[in-house]
């Protein structure tokens, strides 16, 4: 059988095996949550308790603020103790609620079961999914109801669920796979409904081949699935290139999925709406891979809002000194600045660094290798753009689609000259945007 | 302290000083059969060549207050390639004079490694060629247990004087394109039983270490089959239409086009960084190199086809741009 896959692309050693093996551990919250307001694209949630409120567990404690937001849910029983400002993820200080967790009353979450789904109109799916606070799990965290509603315009032929996860290291949607696969089945299935696809395609890389058999088998129960396996290579589970890979139609520069009627949804976000719709249970934990240089590379059920620090420790700690946490994978994820940061939803894993790991290596002159140029999987020219931007010709980096670039670091991990790449264009991205507007 | 840094937070093992060295690596085969048939003259010669670029390069960025970055293996690969493309019969000056050329003026004076336009040594070679031309065109020797042209020196009289190129162009009769065009001879070239320069007698050689570095990814194959062949393709189709006595085979096994197209066209510095600029850049190559076999003043069309490509490195990676991804 060969495998699906896209142009370009790089191979890193995958690191999986660290923690494939570790099944899901529901873990002791910690003595404090943090709670971001902003922690999904679109605008902040907005708090709605008095300080000092008790709040059970499930329970919002903010509510979505606008066209583009979702709320937030307390992961454990506790007392609201108003908002900080607590070190975020994605950088910089953040406005985040602070929950005083209740170790005396950890009583579980009270599941509101429901039978059947298939009598729920869209409609209301769609409401449970944004009541829940869901959102994109696979690491952008884009609120999960906006993206369903598909303008009626364009007709979704393709639906994929994104099982990929090819940031090496991380093991979250693997584990969800192997233990939740029929969950993970029944949430597909919301979003089946939803949306109406003319296919339903579930993702998965061929490094992951136990959790491809294990999610196949599962389709007597639903027949519309099909199962793709596609080649291990990053970055195989950027939408695009996912959706190139499976349907051969590439999205357009600028559009989004529904420009060529597919839609892409993460395992994880499928999870999640099935514990919305099936159980009444918000959007409060998720699983993160806690992996890299630390002595039991985990796979926990986080409670969101759970310190770094917290998780780092329950992996009975670093080995040697920590010279990095990352927020993510190694490829696309952002370096801490500080221990205390949280969990959010869009995080998936936490991967530590010793310090051999990060040395730093000084760039050197391009050789003109084209590494970065074969492996673009935008097909973009990487050392050539980079030298426009050193000359400050940003009109001419836009004409050469740097505005394409999704950062997916490809080509900083393959030059040989240790060239900041990607860094140059997240910047001159973000120069050109700024002279637009 | 968390050391904070942009993503990606790892990196490949490749680097540049790793590529250069493996192709020092790859040039290895050749350069050990060189001593092995020219005798101990090959390892000084190669090595003054060495010193020569690398002492070059010293000097010339300790003068301009540079980082030193003699030990990338850039330098060194340009001193062996020099050494390759010159008689084991050589003065010790001669590799000594053209490295120095090829770091100050076709490397360094560009700007170093990564700015250059042209190849190095070969811009090196032709620089030894246009101020030594005896010492470059009519000073060989035969290998150890071979002769000079390849063919048994009994086969036709005078001709062990002179290499198989070398009497294609002065003295193109039909007994001496029959003698060329025989698998005698083609296994000489193969094998590296003929004389010439010091690394370009072993076709068999050459190859093994060129396939090294395409397996690596260090060297790409698609310049190498550009270029050669097109040598193949150009020069079968001339000998077809009667303006080439001899064979494509002959054409491809002989002088430099092996270790040209093999080495020196996949230089990554000066050749294009699209794919298809690279089909484009080789083939074209091919071409020229054949123009100037069948038609020009030199015996051999190596090294100055390389060098013309090199020039419209700029331009090819212009017009074969690729086409980004959904525009």
């Amino acid at each position: 059988m060969s495998l699906l896959t896209f142009k370009g692309g790089i191979h890193p050693t995958c690191c999986k095996e660290f923690s494939k093996d570790s099944k899901i551990k529901i873990i002791e919250p910690p003595d404090f949550i943090y709670l971001y307001l902003s922690q999904h694209t679109g605008i902040p949630s907005k708090p709605v308790l008095e300080k000092g409120a008790e709040v059970e567990i499930g329970q919002k404690v903010a509510k979505a603020a606008g066209k583009l937001s979702v709320g937030l849910h307390s992961p454990v029983n506790g007392t609201y103790m108003g908002t900080v400002m607590y070190p975020h993820p994605l950088g910089g200080m953040k406005e985040a609620i602070r929950i005083q967790v209740n170790k005396e009353n950890s009583t579980p979450f009270k599941e509101k079961e429901r039978a059947k789904i298939s009598n729920i109109p869209k409609q209301k799916l769609i409401n449970i999914i944004k009541d829940n606070g869901i959102v994109g799990m696979g690491g952008a965290a884009f609120p999960t109801y906006f993206k369903l509603q598909v303008p009626s315009s364009k007709k979704i032929k393709d639906l994929i669920i994104n099982g990929v996860e090819c940031e090496p290291f991380l093991t979250s949607d693997y584990r969800l796979m192997m233990e939740k696969c029929e969950e993970v089945m029944k949430g597909v299935d919301i979003v089946r409904r939803i949306i109406n696809p003319e296919n339903v395609w579930i993702a998965i890389e061929a490094n992951k081949l136990d959790a491809f058999e294990v999610m196949k088998s599962t389709s007597s129960l639903f027949p519309w699935a099909n199962f793709a396996l596609l080649k291990t290579k990053y970055p195989q589970g950027s939408e695009k290139q996912l959706i190139d890979a499976i349907t051969g139609r590439k999205v357009p520069e600028g559009g989004l999925p529904f420009d060529v009627n597919a839609y892409v949804q993460n395992v994880g976000t499928a999870f999640a709406i099935y514990e919305a719709v099936y159980l009444g249970k918000p959007l409060f934990e998720r699983v993160v891979t806690v992996t890299g240089n630390v002595r039991h590379q985990s796979n926990f059920l986080v409670p969101i809002g759970t310190p770094f620090e917290y998780l780092i420790k329950l992996t009975e700690g670093p080995i040697g000194k920590i010279s990095k946490i990352i927020n993510g994978g190694p490829l696309m994820g952002i370096a801490q600045s500080q221990i205390s940061s949280c969990v959010v939803k869009g995080t998936s894993g936490i991967v530590v660094q010793n310090e051999t790991e990060t040395l730093k290596k000084e760039p050197s002159p391009c050789i003109r290798c084209a590494a970065c140029v074969d492996c673009c999987p935008m097909n973009l020219l990487p050392t050539e753009m980079y030298k426009h931007i050193e000359m400050n010709r940003l009109e001419k980096a836009k004409e050469m689609g740097v505005l394409s670039c999704m950062e997916c670091g490809s080509c900083s991990y393959a030059c040989p000259a240790n060239i900041p790449l990607t860094q140059q264009f997240k910047i001159a991205k973000s120069r050109i945007t700024k002279k637009v507007n | 302290m968390l050391r904070i840094s942009p993503a990606p937070h790892i990196t490949s093992k490749v680097s540049t000083p790793k590529i250069m060295w493996s192709v020092v690596a790859a040039l290895m085969p050749a350069f050990i059969y060189a001593v092995h048939i020219f005798g101990e003259r090959v390892i000084l010669l190669t090595l003054l060549s060495i010193l020569s670029a690398m002492g070059s390069e010293y000097v010339f960025q300790k003068l301009t207050k540079r980082e030193i970055r003699i030990s990338d293996g850039s330098a060194v690969i340009t001193g062996i390639l020099l050494a390759f493309n010159i008689s084991p019969e050589s003065p010790w000056w001669l590799p000594v004079a053209g490295s120095a050329f090829a770091i100050f003026v076709v490397k360094q004076i560009f700007g170093g490694i990564g700015y250059n336009i042209f190849n190095p040594a070969l811009a090196g070679r032709a620089f030894l060629t246009a101020s030594w031309p005896s010492l470059m065109a009519g000073n060989w020797a035969p290998p150890a247990s071979g002769t000079l042209s390849g063919l048994p020196t009994q086969a036709i009289d005078g001709i062990a004087q002179a290499t198989p190129l070398t009497l294609l162009k002065v003295n193109p009769t039909e007994s001496i394109a029959q003698s060329l065009n025989s698998t005698y001879m083609l296994k000489a070239l193969f094998i590296g039983k003929v004389g010439g320069c010091i690394g370009e007698t072993s076709a068999l050689l050459l190859l093994i270490g060129a396939f090294y570095l395409f397996f690596k990814k260090y060297a790409d194959w698609k310049i190498s089959l550009g270029y050669i062949g097109s040598v193949f393709v150009f020069s079968g189709i001339l000998y077809y239409l009667g303006k080439t006595p001899v064979i494509p085979l002959f054409h491809i096994l002989s002088g430099g086009v092996m270790l040209g197209g093999l080495f020196m066209a996949t230089d990554m510095v000066t050749s294009p960084v699209t794919v298809k600029g690279r089909w484009i850049f080789g083939v074209a190559g091919g071409i020229i190199c054949v123009l100037i076999r069948v038609w020009g003043g030199y015996p051999e069309g190596v090294s100055y086809s390389i060098l013309i490509m090199n020039m419209f490195v700029p331009l090819l990676d212009r017009i074969s741009e690729k086409k980004i991804f959904g525009r």
